[in-house]
């Protein structure tokens, strides 16, 4: 345990009380409470439209909840939530006109607020297997190596809460292989994570929250 | 900073880059400017009157061009979300994205200002009087276009809809610029009242705008 702290803020817990989101009018969950300690993770699944989605984003704090509240127990006030989560969507917010390179460079600085070195970049394709491609246009790539760069970005700028919106989405098993061993690796390091998904996701022992859906 | 700088330089990148369209607003500036000679006849004395005006028609115009894909294209591939959870506060990041705008769309409209000027015969004074106040106003527009492109990042058909939101608040911002203009060659009006005015909007909606359009944004998520 002589390896420098991988987060630039550690946080102990994520957590969330009666939480509720309404879009568009709709209740789409409500009463959902969850608590995730660093080092845990917790699988959210449930049918189509149960909200799965919704709850992450209300986790990250793109939407606000209808009722509730999302707490970040350890980070100081100098932090703020927005900083200290990593939301990968459905969207894979990826430039196509921008080199592959020039699209992580950019999100590592925007995320991290400070230019991540080249080496640190290029080790972060390395680990999604984009590592030959840096300087091929974003807009080239498969469906499923737009959402290896768009997994990059996490290992690229180290925050400590990963939300995952179905993150093996479009990825070969390789890729799925390899993203097992970031979460684990993310989990060791102190790190937390709730991912939504149908598939089975390639790590062990999460805890799991069902989202039944309708039922409000 | 560090992160501001990083979006401003990308978005700048990308505004100029293939099928940015940068250059579509001093396209469009120059189509309006040598029009309307035709329309109005071969008048060079009416020209030069109302030639000050003519440009900022023509640059209002060519302003608004392409504000709605301001947000709209970042929410379209998902960058929006990004936008929200990075390091810097929202109202900074529109601030960067807006300055970012200016620079590919608006600067180019002051820099192609003095060669327009030449096509309505205007006296050197007027040349320069419209530069500045175009270099002074055009931040203005984008500025007060961004609340508008916010607002409408999330509609499929916003581009219509943007003018109309965002036409009527920067009015002011061309009555005075055309007034400080007007100003500098017709001698008994000063020049700096309305000039400062405009300068004056132009700060306020520097500081307002940029909170307002992460409202917006805000809101739109929902």
């Amino acid at each position: 345990m002589t390896q420098a702290p991988r987060f630039a803020v550690a946080v102990e817990r994520l957590e969330a009380r009666d939480l509720a989101c309404e879009r568009g009018g709709r209740m789409v969950f409500a009463g959902i409470g969850l608590a995730v300690a660093a080092g845990g993770a917790l699988v959210v699944t449930g049918p189509n439209g149960a909200g799965k989605s919704s709850l992450l984003r209300v986790l990250a704090g793109l939407i606000a909840p209808a009722h509730g509240a999302v707490v970040t127990v350890g980070a100081s006030d100098e932090h703020p939530a927005r900083t200290l989560v990593h939301h990968l969507g459905h969207l894979d917010a990826v430039k196509p006109g921008q080199t592959v390179l020039a699209n992580l460079a950019f999100a590592a600085a925007f995320l991290a607020g400070r230019r991540a070195a080249a080496d640190r970049l290029a080790a972060a394709l390395e680990v999604v297997g984009l590592g030959g491609l840096a300087d091929l246009p974003a807009g080239q790539l498969s469906a499923g190596q737009r959402r290896r760069l768009a997994i990059a970005r996490l290992v690229a700028a180290p925050r400590p809460i990963w939300l995952l919106d179905e993150p093996t989405a479009a990825l070969d098993a390789a890729s799925e292989t390899r993203l097992g061993a970031l979460m684990a690796d993310h989990l060791a390091a102190g790190g937390l994570l709730v991912a939504a998904t149908h598939a089975p996701l390639p790590i062990a022992a999460a805890a799991r929250l069902e989202l039944t859906g309708g039922a409000a | 900073m560090t992160a501001l700088l990083a979006l401003f330089r990308r978005d700048l990148g990308l505004a100029l880059g293939a099928g940015g369209g940068a250059a579509v607003g001093v396209l469009f500036f120059l189509v309006v400017v040598t029009v309307v000679p035709f329309g109005v006849g071969p008048d060079l004395k009416l020209l030069a009157r109302i030639g000050p005006a003519i440009l900022w028609i023509g640059a209002l115009l060519a302003s608004l061009l392409g504000l709605e894909r301001l947000f709209q294209a970042d929410r379209e591939d998902g960058s929006l979300d990004l936008l929200l959870v990075g390091e810097p506060p929202l109202a900074l990041v529109v601030l960067a994205k807006a300055a970012a705008h200016w620079v590919a769309t608006g600067l180019p409209l002051v820099v192609a200002t003095p060669f327009l000027s030449l096509f309505l015969d205007l006296a050197p004074t007027a040349i320069v009087a419209v530069t500045a106040t175009l270099l002074v106003g055009t931040p203005a527009l984008t500025l007060v276009g961004a609340i508008g492109a916010a607002l409408t990042a999330s509609l499929r058909r916003g581009g219509l809809l943007l003018p109309v939101i965002v036409l009527p608040i920067v009015l002011p911002v061309m009555i005075f610029g055309v007034g400080a203009a007007d100003a500098a060659v017709t001698d008994p009006a000063p020049f700096l009242p309305p000039f400062l005015m405009l300068a004056a909007f132009t700060l306020a909606s520097l500081v307002l705008a940029p909170i307002a359009a992460a409202a917006a944004l805000r809101a739109g998520e929902g």
